[in-house]
């Protein structure tokens, strides 16, 4: 049994919503958590667009993906919000005593009192090719994600793609593989021109093969792979003898494990309420792109007014009964002194 | 305006009108052409607007540029003809363009 960790909220997503909840929480002295699929903060900010513009932030005429996370999680930092990165949220549940428990897939489990799912178009997940008859080895032969390299150990590894994901496994899984092999559509990566590099090298020192080409099919039984069936770069077939396959075309967004919350959904939204950004759970708010409600805008600032009104309730529920007096971060003393600039 | 033609997998064609200046992709989201997903909206980050043009438009709409050659490092069955249409403007001359959609946006 893993150690529960408590606190006040759990947010659910790392992105620009997500971020900006943990400000307007701190405000009201509610003490966040947040999980993200992602191993960084900026949801679709990080993953999408990095380094494209946006226009719409008020009062930033022009600011990135990657500026934009960077100084979310600047104005964040006086609140000391915890982060727990490459876990993805499987099951959240309302426990008798009221509080919400939640557990990731990496073994996380927290109790809170409230729950801010801000997750977005929901999680990243790795995209899987439409080869026909792949799902039949899929978890057994075919990998799209590698929680322990040892079930690989002695295999002969073929890795498709030429972004960072498959070279950095091509070159950690070199040393364990009996035999492998990197299979992309050309002889040019998107990959870090280092990694790039240690491959040609150990394709020249004869430790493994690169080819060109792209899967067209596969050959196996039982769920056990024994080739991939390839169109070479010429237009020519081959085949490559593989028992472990693992292909890496990206992050795409799925709903995921949200569908299975017990929440109301709408098309996949979470339908909200305009005064809450409560879901038809008490305590379960959703903010940003995840919800829904008559005239919703998926814009960041939107999100960002989603997360104050979410956090006056949120107040509530963590003190019944209390009574929260309104302030200005300009004039206030108290929300001063938590930011730290008092 | 320039006359788009989207073929799909299945052959079912739709011609719908296109506004110069903005990209295939958003011509296809304004007219709920199925098949271009577009999940970046745009950006040129997913690569699910894949599209493969028809080999007399080929010379019309121009080469890949490179961050779109990288995005299709992310799209299935990637031939000779696969462009993003997010990257590909609309433009008088490409008047009558036709695209084939994939079978499946992954």
């Amino acid at each position: 049994m893993s150690d529960v960790i408590s606190t006040d909220a759990v947010i659910v997503g790392a992105g620009p919503c997500g971020l900006f909840a943990v400000f307007e929480l701190g405000l009201l002295d509610i003490k966040c958590h947040v999980i993200d699929i992602l191993d960084r903060a900026g949801g679709q900010c990080a993953e999408l667009y990095p380094e494209k513009p946006i226009y719409d932030i008020p009062a930033l005429t022009i600011v990135t993906g990657a500026e934009l996370t960077h100084r979310l999680l600047e104005q964040s930092k006086p609140f000391h919000p915890e982060y727990h990165f490459n876990q993805m949220v499987t099951e959240l549940k309302k426990l008798e005593d009221g509080q919400f428990e939640l557990k990731t897939d990496g073994g996380l489990v927290f109790r809170c009192k409230v729950v801010v799912v801000a997750a977005g178009g929901g999680s990243f997940q790795p995209k899987k090719p439409p080869i026909p008859g792949i799902e039949a080895y899929e978890g057994n032969s075919v990998h799209y994600s590698i929680k322990k390299m040892e079930i690989l150990r002695g295999k002969d590894i073929l890795i498709v793609g030429g972004g960072d994901s498959a070279l950095d496994w091509t070159l950690n899984l070199q040393p364990i593989a009996k035999s492998l092999t990197l299979l992309h559509r050309r002889d040019d990566f998107r990959a870090a021109p280092d990694s790039v590099k240690k491959m040609r090298e150990l394709v020249s020192a004869g430790k493994m093969q690169f080819k060109l080409g792209q899967v067209t099919g596969l050959k196996g039984e039982g769920g056990v792979l024994s080739a991939a069936q390839v169109k070479g770069a010429d237009g020519q077939a081959f085949e490559i003898s593989t028992n472990a396959m693992l292909p890496f075309f990206g992050l795409t967004m799925k709903l995921g494990p949200v569908a299975g919350w017990g929440l109301n959904l709408h098309e996949n939204l979470i339908p909200v309420d305009t005064e809450k950004f409560e879901s038809s759970v008490p305590g379960i708010f959703a903010i940003g792109d995840i919800n829904t409600y008559p005239g919703k805008l998926k814009l960041i600032l939107s999100g960002f007014h989603e997360a104050a009104l979410m956090a006056q309730q949120a107040f509530h529920i963590k003190n019944p009964g209390e009574r929260l007096v309104f302030q200005y971060t300009t004039s206030s003393s108290s929300l001063q002194k938590k930011l730290g600039v008092a | 305006m320039a006359k788009i033609t989207f073929i799909q997998h299945n052959g079912t064609e739709q011609t719908v009108d296109g506004l110069p200046g903005m990209s295939v992709m958003e011509t296809a989201i304004k007219n709920l052409v199925p098949g271009i997903d577009a999940d970046c909206g745009g950006a040129c980050a997913c690569a699910t607007c894949h599209v493969y043009v028809e080999p007399e438009w080929k010379e019309k709409t121009g080469a890949r540029n490179p961050m779109e050659e990288d995005m299709l490092d992310f799209a299935f069955d990637v031939r000779d003809s696969s462009r993003l249409s997010c990257q590909i403007k609309v433009a008088t001359a490409l008047d009558g363009l036709r695209v084939r959609v994939p079978e499946k946006q992954f």
